[in-house]
């Protein structure tokens, strides 16, 4: 029997790691993931939860003790937000490298300065290159299904990668839901025990992030780009089991109502449930409108983009962070760089929007998405439109 | 990584560069980048073995002979052994390998 609950989407995080089984949480507490890491401190220490959580000085260490811990082979889990991922910086580079099967979940978070605890995606976006694999989610059961996917895509032999599982912070980590827990009998089969290959032991020593001269650092770089592109077709194998298995289905490129849409807006994260609202009133209007998200955001799924978009006129990009002096959002930035070589190809409107925890509603995804097309007939001087600030 | 010599293509390293042999950085020539080395005049050597205690990189061995001589290997000639040795065995001079 599934039974669905009504719960706190951090707390339910903190109960889809109990199903999985975590041996080791090592996690510092950040708003707004702070109710995630406090509901495992609970559960370990009322013994429903068998594993040790390691209460550490801060953001930095507690990677450093992930790192350690998914290198002797225990399921590890960790979270954090904003400035806190900021700091854990330098060690998430280190955990791909040496392929360590961690799993996160990063409630994201505005960086300062001006101190801001609310959502947007500068601290996805400043660590994009970090050589994690990284899904974004958009509510609650997303979230708690990809926590149990990421876990089975880190710890998959043909994987060995840490994995981000981002949820927007507050919008959605501090939301009340309708969760549905699946049994445990049934997360069991889904996710196996954790077999890391070459796990740290005394009998059998091997050294970890050893150090490479010239002559072996570029192998040693392209060996963890191959694997992490390589590890979509494992993740899409996962998320295929997982729909077999528990009846919802993920793919890395989200897409509604976009058959015959000539319009399209592009969305991560949990605004989107705001704009398919949207779409939905416009499709009422009888307007050719969709919208497609990713879901996927390391490895960046370029053949599932390509395919999402190749009919639209317009692609209007709706980014919740700002690269400052550079071309605008960095989403976009990246869509305008996957799609240029393409013969055919929309049209790419940027909007920067939703900084700092500021909502957009339903009627500013309207105005985003008229304003886009207008800027995708009439062109703009502007290398991407800012929306929403007070003039 | 250091072994052997680094000339592993990409696909043989082992997942995340991990090193499974313990101890294989003695396989990795780190005396490369020497613009010195040593030169011996055993003649006037009196084995007190002060270079090889001396020496920052233990490089120093006895040979055949009992003499007390740099492993080219690993020695960086940084001349210290030249500059201990109280009966002015060993002489510096330019790297030319
Ligand atoms: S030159 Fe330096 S490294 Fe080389 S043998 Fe002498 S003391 Fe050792
Ligand atoms: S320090 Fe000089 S004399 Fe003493 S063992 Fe070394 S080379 Fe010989």
């Amino acid at each position: 029997m599934v039974k669905k609950v009504g719960m706190e989407v951090s707390v339910a995080i903190g109960e889809a790691v109990k199903l999985a089984n975590a041996d080791v949480i090592a996690a510092y507490p950040i708003t707004p993931q702070t109710h995630i890491v406090e509901h495992l401190a609970e559960l370990v220490a009322d013994g429903e939860l068998d594993a040790a959580y390691i209460p550490v000085e801060s953001e930095h260490s507690a990677m450093s003790a992930c790192l350690g811990s998914a290198a002797v082979g225990a399921r590890t889990f960790t979270a954090t937000a904003g400035q806190g991922l900021e700091l854990m910086h330098e060690v998430l580079y280190v955990a791909s490298a040496m392929r360590l099967p961690v799993v996160m979940a990063v409630a994201n978070r505005a960086l300062s300065s001006p101190l801001s605890v609310w959502g947007d995606h500068s601290d996805v976006m400043a660590v994009r290159d970090t050589g994690w694999i990284q899904l974004f989610t958009e509510n609650g059961q997303e979230v708690v299904d990809n926590v149990f996917c990421a876990f089975r895509i880190a710890e998959d032999r043909r994987v060995l990668l840490p994995v981000m599982v981002h949820l927007d912070g507050f919008h959605l980590s501090h939301v009340i839901e309708p969760i549905v827990f699946p049994e445990q009998s049934v997360v069991d089969k889904f996710l196996p025990p954790n077999k890391y290959p070459l796990p740290l032991h005394p009998d059998k020593p091997v050294t970890m992030g050893d150090f490479a001269p010239p002559i072996t650092y570029p192998e040693a770089k392209w060996a963890q780009e191959v694997n992490l592109r390589a590890s979509k077709e494992i993740i899409l194998q996962t998320w295929q089991e997982f729909g077999k298995a528990f009846g919802r289905h993920y793919s890395p490129v989200e897409s509604y109502k976009t058959e015959d849409a000539k319009v399209l807006l592009l969305t991560m994260g949990s605004f989107s449930e705001t704009a398919m609202t949207v779409i939905d009133k416009l499709r009422g209007e009888g307007r050719k409108v969709g919208l497609v998200r990713f879901r996927l955001w390391r490895p960046f799924p370029f053949e599932e983009f390509r395919q999402a978009v190749k009919d639209a006129e317009t692609l209007i990009v709706v980014d919740r962070a700002l690269s400052f002096g550079g071309p605008g959002g960095p989403v976009c930035s990246e869509v305008r760089s996957a799609l240029y070589g393409e013969a055919k190809k929309p049209k790419v409107v940027s909007f920067v929007a939703g900084l700092g925890g500021r909502d957009i509603t339903q009627a500013g995804f309207e105005t985003i998405i008229n304003k886009g097309i207008e800027i995708s007939q009439k062109g703009s001087q502007n290398e991407f439109e800012i929306f929403g600030v007070r003039d | 990584m250091t072994k052997p010599e680094g000339e592993l293509p990409w696909k043989d390293l082992e997942i995340g560069a991990i090193v499974t042999e313990p101890g294989n950085a003695a396989q990795y020539k780190t005396g490369d980048w020497r613009s010195q080395r040593t030169t011996y005049d055993f003649a006037k050597c009196i084995k007190c073995a002060l270079c090889q205690i001396f020496c920052p990189e233990g490089c120093i061995h006895q040979n055949a002979d009992g003499y007390f001589e740099a492993d080219m290997f690993y020695c960086k000639g940084c001349g210290i052994c030249a500059r201990e040795c109280p009966t002015g065995v060993i002489t510096m001079v330019e790297e030319e390998e």
